[in-house]
């Protein structure tokens, strides 16, 4: 379903007046394969290169080396196409539009995305239902609070089934319950209609509760690839997923 | 795509007639906004005749043409100009994971309907100066064919001047010079500007034909440039031209964008 | 009061320009570098060096958007060269209307492109509407200090910058494509950049009521276009008020926009009585002033009493 091959991302930063300037690799050579229905955790400290990858897998980014594809497409060449495939999910930031409300923002999605009338509309009362919209869904999103924004962020990257799912933090911020919501539904999604989810976070909680396999990225290459299991194999026994990731992190540098 | 636009235009629309009281006044404002640019002309005519050797009838009516294209553009296209906030907040990136064209998001961006105040105002102008001067019904064919012309270059300008802003995010205000600059020539009969200007708009930057040459031949005048007669009728040539080289540019600009990233 | 408000801007000036900043020191013996330097600075801060802080921190926080600004005096340029257009074809065809000749009337022109940024013509320049929606405001108002001074001190500190940068590039530009006329003797210099100065504030003094409003009106956006509207076509910024006709031109050269680009232009051109026209300015200057410290009132009474 997502397939990197020694794909790689590198930006000219411009020191101060001279000409040529240096180049910084956020991501090189990485390589790496998700299948579909997986359910994948992807880690790295700050810097690490999560958010290029990202921006290369949904065609924001053009990658410098190396081929990306996502359902079998190139995404910087087929951007639009495999948008309808695609959902994608920025903790950081709303897809929706910030002064219309909830409802408002779906129905656009709708047509901009030509989902049939009558599969959206069942589509939007089961997400209304398992996401528990239906309290804010005619307010608009500036005036929501971040879990329900999240929320409603997440059933808008979803009203066109996309085959893959991929999130940038979506659980950066939240409160208890709206992170432990959030994971339940991420899990129906993966389990029940069997969406690929590829997931970047710094909530160590939302690995060992969703994900199967996790990758681990830093100074831009790909540090660790496996199941949780054998993440938590690297370590002493007892060791906490924090302990772990800690010593991956700071063991890498 | 034309579907695209008209829904999210639509979308916006709707959260504006949410208040009605603030839609209408708007409106009204942005007539009232408009018509300062009528109230120079008229003032500058209640102290002379002529300007250049043009009435106030003839002013007024390039001002109308030239104003109907511009204030549609405004209207349906120059919310291109915020590439660069959006370019800065990063929320560009979430146009580009959607399955519509950069463009058309960007140009239905927060659509802002109570624009239309402004076409009003310069169509009334428009109409005024044309019931004021007495033309040739023979040639009145012209004047859908030279607004329909300055709307194309218009847009073109606008996209033009959001493509630059991908490069130039911290200075964007220098395009305003383009869009809005070339808005305020074309209000007036090229007659007043400088003939080094006039060559420049005219082989350059194509704005003599968004009212200035079709104009002449609507008015049946001589060109005080000298300009030969069959440029006239070049308007919609000039302006396909432009749309390409903008269209090209829009293009490279995205490309610049996900090369670079935000 | 007066002091405790002097004290806690200082603090807030040297946390933002800790390296650079060297605050202006009321004690001979608080030399820099010195143990106490900063402490001693900072008590006998009176209230006048601190509104001259705010100046120079406004003429700083807006000489750091230089990209910014340079379009901005391109932008101004290219309006001018447009507008200078009309100007001479009209003197052409009018010779010495309204008292001044063509090279004046380019003039005039291109002296309203340099007031635009200085005098913001455009916009209010402030940023408290935003605060006063997102209610930052009662934060503002509880510092005991003026909150029109200060806004007047930094928006002081912008137009110098703004006049630099964005004023003479157009004045320049004007001068080398067109010929511009300049003041014969130093005291016409002077009486301009007095009237500039005097402009500078009517039009912050107006803008300030005008962003106030806000706080009484749930659509701000039309006194903004309403106030557009005013200041655009009674400043004189799009033709001289000497044009307008009969009484309106009369009505015009009365009111408060005209104290904006109108006097200082026709102090800079030599075209009008020196200390009448500063006497007009100022009188509006107090007049709005006072209008806004009203406001200041009302507004500090609406939100940090009645709590929003």
């Amino acid at each position: 379903m997502i397939e990197l091959d020694r794909a790689g991302r590198s930006f000219k930063v411009k020191r101060s007046l001279k000409l040529e300037g240096n180049l910084v690799h956020a991501v090189r050579d990485l390589s790496f394969t998700v299948a579909p229905g997986e359910f994948v955790g992807y880690l790295g400290p700050n810097g690490a290169g999560k958010s290029t990858t990202i921006k290369m897998l949904c065609g924001i980014l053009t990658p410098t080396s190396g081929r990306v594809r996502v359902a079998g497409l190139d995404p910087s060449r087929k951007r639009t196409t495999l948008a309808r495939r695609i959902g994608v999910v920025f903790g950081q930031r709303t897809t929706l539009w910030w002064d219309l409300p909830l409802r408002d923002s779906f129905e656009l999605i709708r047509h901009l995305y030509k989902v049939d009338r009558n599969v959206f509309k069942t589509r939007l009362d089961e997400l209304t239902e398992t996401l528990d919209l239906g309290g804010f869904i005619r307010t608009p999103v500036r005036q929501l609070s971040l879990g329900q924004r999240m929320r409603g962020d997440l059933a808008a990257a979803l009203l066109h089934a996309p085959d893959v799912l991929v999130l940038d933090e979506p659980t950066i911020g939240l409160d208890v319950v709206s992170k432990s919501s959030i994971r339940a539904f991420l899990r129906r999604l993966n389990t029940e209609q069997g969406t690929t989810v590829l997931l970047t976070t710094h909530d160590l909680g939302d690995i060992e509760r969703l994900c199967r396999r996790v990758m681990l990225i830093d100074h831009g290459r790909l540090a660790f690839d496996g199941t949780l299991d054998e993440l938590m194999a690297t370590a002493p026994e007892q060791s906490t997923i924090e302990d772990v990731v800690t010593r991956l992190y700071t063991g890498s540098r | 795509m034309v579907s695209a636009y008209f829904r999210l235009a639509w979308t916006w629309t709707r959260a504006a007639m949410a208040y009605p009281a603030s839609f209408a006044l708007m409106s009204v404002l942005g007539l009232i906004v408009a018509g300062t640019d009528v109230a120079v002309i008229l003032i500058i005519f209640a102290n002379t005749t002529s300007l250049a050797g043009f009435s106030r009838a003839e002013t007024l009516f390039l001002y109308g043409t030239a104003n109907v294209a511009f204030c549609l553009c405004d209207m349906f296209v120059s919310n291109i100009d915020r590439i660069s906030q959006h370019v800065k907040a990063g929320t560009f990136d979430t146009m580009l994971i959607r399955p519509v064209s950069t463009w058309i998001q960007m140009a239905a961006d927060r659509f802002l309907p109570t624009r239309i105040g402004r076409v009003l105002q310069a169509a009334l102008v428009l109409g005024y100066s044309i019931s004021a001067l007495d033309l040739d019904s023979g040639r009145l064919w012209m004047i859908p064919v030279m607004i329909t012309t300055g709307a194309v270059i218009f847009a073109a300008l606008w996209t033009l001047a959001g493509a630059v802003q991908f490069v130039l995010t911290d200075a964007s205000e220098v395009t305003n010079a383009f869009t809005y600059g070339s808005g305020q020539l074309t209000q007036y009969p090229f007659a007043i500007y400088g003939r080094e200007l006039v060559r420049g708009v005219t082989y350059g930057l194509p704005l003599a034909f968004v009212n200035w040459q079709p104009a002449l031949y609507v008015l049946d005048r001589d060109d005080p440039f000298g300009t030969p007669g069959f440029m006239r009728f070049l308007g919609p040539v000039a302006a396909l031209v432009l749309a390409l080289l903008a269209g090209f540019a829009w293009r490279l600009g995205i490309r610049h964008y996900r090369s670079t990233g935000s | 009061m007066c002091h405790a408000g002097a004290r806690f801007i200082a603090l807030r000036i040297t946390d933002r320009k800790a390296d650079n900043s060297r605050l202006p020191s009321a004690d001979p013996r608080a030399g820099p570098g010195t143990a106490g330097h900063r402490a001693i600075t900072l008590r006998r801060c009176k209230t006048i060096p601190l509104y001259a802080l705010l100046v120079r921190y406004g003429f700083r926080k807006h000489a750091t958007y230089v990209w910014a600004t340079v379009a901005g005096a391109f932008t101004n340029s290219v309006f001018g060269i447009l507008r200078a257009y009309i100007l001479i074809a009209l003197w052409q065809a009018r010779p010495g209307l309204a008292g001044y000749d063509v090279t004046q009337a380019v003039t005039f022109c291109f002296i309203t492109q340099a007031c635009i940024g200085p005098m913001q013509l455009f916009g209010t320049g402030l940023t408290i509407p935003e605060r006063i929606r997102s209610g930052d405001i009662a934060l503002d108002l509880v510092r005991p200090a003026s909150l029109q001074l200060w806004s007047l001190a930094e928006d002081l500190g912008r137009a110098a910058y703004l006049f630099f940068a964005r004023g003479i590039p157009p004045m320049l530009l004007g001068a080398a494509l067109f010929g511009i006329a300049h003041p014969a003797e130093p005291g016409q210099w002077l009486a301009f950049l007095a009237g500039f100065l005097a402009g500078v504030i009517v039009s912050f003094a107006w803008r300030y009521l005008v962003a106030l409003s806000v706080c009484w009106l749930i659509d701000d956006r039309g006194v903004g276009a309403f106030s557009l509207v005013l200041t655009t076509l009674f400043s004189g910024m799009l033709l001289p008020l000497s044009l307008f006709p009969g009484i309106l031109g009369d009505l015009a050269r009365a009111l408060p926009w005209a104290a904006m680009v109108q006097a200082p232009t026709d102090l800079y051109l030599g075209k009008a009585p020196v200390l009448e026209t500063l006497a007009f300015q100022g009188c509006w200057a107090a007049v709005l002033l006072a209008a806004g410290a009203l406001g200041t009132r009302a507004i500090r009474h609406k939100v940090v009493i009645q709590g929003g």
